[in-house]
């Protein structure tokens, strides 16, 4: 074992290098990119005829001559200043509800990014946002104007008051985080695995593999290049999620708070999506990985990953019907389905607060990631030395290697 | 059958032990029942034409590749996996990363053969200086000519210093230069007891270089044993060259004798070439020159495998299965 352990780190050390130091490494980390500034571009080009419901909405709390007061500054504001984007104000008018701002912060339709209150005269704004963010200033200089034409000298500062939204109302807001991370999983794993295929084609084409059989127990090559992989995916995973970090806390008035806080927490939200992450790759990746050995060219790797890849989307659509139900008895059957059971449990820490049935789910899927990588390492070991000349991959060769590596058809 | 191995039970006789090697892959059975025995610091010769069964023969032996059945038994150990740190292979297909650099590329083979990196960086660095590749140790194996890529590749193979090095076709695709470098670094690591076993289809390298050879023709072993013992198989050739054309003196040359270019060629008969003097001289021959040649492997190679065998030899070298 510890030999076999030496032998992968070796293996993996040469891949991981040759991998993330290559000029190609670069163009993948920066190919997501591309899209997201497509968006930026595009967006920002359409911004100033954007339509209203795209703008955040402050709830005004107050008497319809207040308010009118405040939608009449905006309105001079808006036709100052161009074509700015200005936050939308929606009046409503006071209940009497004690509980009344917590209910509108709290309402889906409309949304509200913060509640008014107080008038013109004592004006507090409620909400989760910060004291330097554009929504802060714009309500300053709404109320400012406003008690100016009013024709009341001394100024007034906004009162901001941080609020965090009830636990009711994170609902559909986790139900948004599940289906992301559930969605960001499945995109990473089936682009990151399917990097494994092409990967061992080269491998097999400039005939080191013969190289390293001799040298290594198969064993070795198949782990050392699939944590090759799977460290290279993360160290994209870190650059993509730092910049994206990064990009909301500084484009979002209110930074990462804006999005819907998971059950269990950003940080252990954070630790689960990485171990979820790996789970879930080194599943799918090990049956690529096999499929791989398998192959002669790039024509068949494509030819043979597509009812894997077809497959995996069915298992996905079958994790996403968990979302919203994670204690259902589809939930937990999904969970318990090895392939499904790294999205399912991604969405569920999104939603579900309890940490032990992830620490049940992660000993599960260890389980099956052994039994998946002992698999398809003895498929690896039939398939990736068969380096004559390119023949087609028949169906029957190909199934018969298949049920060879797990024991039910001859070796030779 | 051989007895059961471990490194500590090595007697340490022979390097490599096989027997009754079978390897069938799906269409053909491409090694039948090979056996052989390489004796530790000899230098060993495994001859055959393309499609012989050389390669697959070794694969087995180094446990690439499982035989179908049969046993072998590497340096001590029934599985070679165990003794490859001990191990130097040359695959008959070279292969490196082209990325890699020279350096890398020996070192990486090292390390991959139990070296610590640290250790294998610098021993390349020697290989690559006493090799005369000290200026190309940082360049990318892909910017390196062949001839480089094929000596990085040795290098690699020789860098973590093991006691068995098996190359299969090493000469293949190599100038006469680099084969008498090649040439050299075998018989120097053979003078500090490396056991070496090379494969190929050339008999002048197997006969230059090699004590002992193991003669593979249709996936079976023909002959294996000493170099010597497979020329003692046939007669010494005579060349005589006679002033006389016809007379008594022709009743003492055998029936195969044939007339080549104005020489009469045949086996020395067993009675020795006393005999054969006395009854030319007597029979008034005129010997201009008598010659007894000792047979060359190739003559050997042709009477144990046939002609056909021999005429593969000269065939390019086929994709091993």
């Amino acid at each position: 074992m510890r030999e076999l352990l030496r032998a992968a780190f070796v293996i993996a050390r040469r891949d991981f290098t040759a991998t993330v130091l290559s000029r190609t490494f670069l163009l993948f980390l920066l190919g997501p990119f591309f899209p997201v500034l497509m968006i930026f571009v595009f967006g920002a080009a359409t911004a100033p005829i954007g339509s209203d419901a795209e703008r955040p909405t402050v709830a005004v709390v107050a008497s319809d001559q207040d308010y009118k007061a405040l939608d009449q500054a905006r309105a001079r504001l808006s036709n100052a200043l161009g074509p700015v984007t200005m936050i939308n104000i929606r009046q409503v008018r006071p209940s009497g509800d004690p509980q009344q701002v917590q209910k509108l912060l709290q309402s889906s339709q409309p949304a509200y990014i913060a509640v008014l209150e107080g008038g013109l005269s004592n004006p507090r704004l409620i909400g989760s946002m910060r004291r330097t963010s554009g929504t802060v200033k714009q309500i300053n200089l709404f109320v400012a104007d406003a008690r100016r034409m009013q024709e009341v000298s001394q100024p007034v500062e906004v009162e901001v008051v941080a609020s965090k939204r009830a636990p009711g109302a994170s609902v559909s807001g986790r139900a948004l985080t599940a289906r992301g991370g559930q969605s960001l999983l499945f995109l990473l794993t089936l682009l990151l695995a399917g990097m494994l295929l092409s990967q061992l084609i080269e491998e097999k084409s400039n005939k080191v593999i013969e190289v390293l059989a001799a040298a290594v127990p198969i064993d070795a090559i198949f782990l050392g290049k699939l944590l090759a992989m799977l460290s290279a995916s993360l160290v994209g995973i870190a650059v993509w999620a730092s910049v994206g970090a990064a990009a909301i806390a500084i484009i979002s008035s209110t930074g990462l708070s804006a999005l819907p806080v998971p059950a269990v927490g950003w940080p252990v939200f954070g630790i689960l999506s990485i171990v979820y992450f790996a789970m879930s790759y080194l599943l799918l990746g090990a049956i690529f990985l096999g499929i791989g050995a398998h192959a002669s060219s790039a024509r068949e790797v494509q030819t043979l990953s597509m009812p894997v890849t077809m497959a995996q989307v069915v298992i996905f659509a079958i994790a996403s019907i968990a979302v919203g139900t994670p204690d259902s008895g589809r939930a937990l059957a999904a969970a318990a389905f090895p392939l499904s059971s790294p999205y399912v449990m991604i969405a569920r820490a999104a939603e579900a607060p309890e940490i032990w049935p992830h620490l049940v789910a992660v000993a599960w899927q260890l389980l099956w990631v052994a039994l998946f990588l002992r698999l398809a390492s003895r498929i690896f070991r039939r398939s990736v030395l068969k380096s004559g000349p390119v023949k087609r991959v028949g169906t029957r060769p190909f199934l018969m290697t298949m049920l060879a590596g797990v024991g039910l058809a001859s070796r030779n | 059958m051989l007895r059961q191995a471990s490194p500590h039970s090595w007697t340490g006789e022979y390097a490599v032990e096989a027997v009754d090697l079978v390897k069938d892959f799906a269409e053909k059975r491409a090694v039948d029942g090979v056996s052989l025995s390489v004796p530790t610091g000899s230098i060993f010769g495994m001859l055959g034409p393309n499609g012989a069964g050389k390669t697959t023969t070794l694969r087995m032996i180094l446990g690439i590749i499982e035989p179908s059945s049969g046993e072998r038994r590497v340096l001590g150990c029934s599985r070679p996996i165990e003794a490859a740190h001990r191990i130097g292979y040359l695959p008959e297909e070279r292969g490196l990363y082209p990325a890699m650099n020279a350096r890398e590329g020996i070192a990486f083979m090292g390390a991959l053969r139990g070296l610590p990196l640290k250790l294998a960086r610098s021993r390349a660095d020697e290989l690559l200086d006493q090799n005369g590749l000290g200026d190309w140790a940082k360049k990318p194996i892909r910017t390196l000519s062949k001839g480089m890529a094929q000596t990085v590749q040795l290098l690699g193979t020789l860098v973590h210093e093991p006691r068995l090095i098996v190359l299969d076709e090493p000469f293949s695709g190599l100038d006469a230069i680099n084969q008498g470098k090649l040439e050299r670094v075998i018989r120097n690591r053979a003078a500090d007891g490396v056991t070496i076993i090379f494969s190929t289809h050339v008999i002048a390298h197997a006969e230059r270089l090699c004590e002992q050879i193991a003669i593979i023709a249709g996936g079976k072993v023909a002959f294996n044993g000493r170099v010597d013992d497979a020329r003692a198989r046939l007669r010494p050739i005579v060349r005589l060259r006679t002033r006389a054309t016809d007379g008594p003196w022709k009743a003492a040359l055998p029936d195969s004798a044939r007339y080549e270019g104005g020489d009469w060629i045949f086996e020395l008969p067993q009675s020795g070439p006393e005999p054969l003097l006395k009854a030319l001289i007597d029979g008034g021959a005129g010997i201009e020159t008598l010659a007894i040649e000792r047979p060359g492997l190739h003559e050997a190679f042709v009477a144990i495998a046939g002609d056909a065998a021999a005429q593969a030899m000269d065939q390019p070298e086929e994709v091993a299965p």
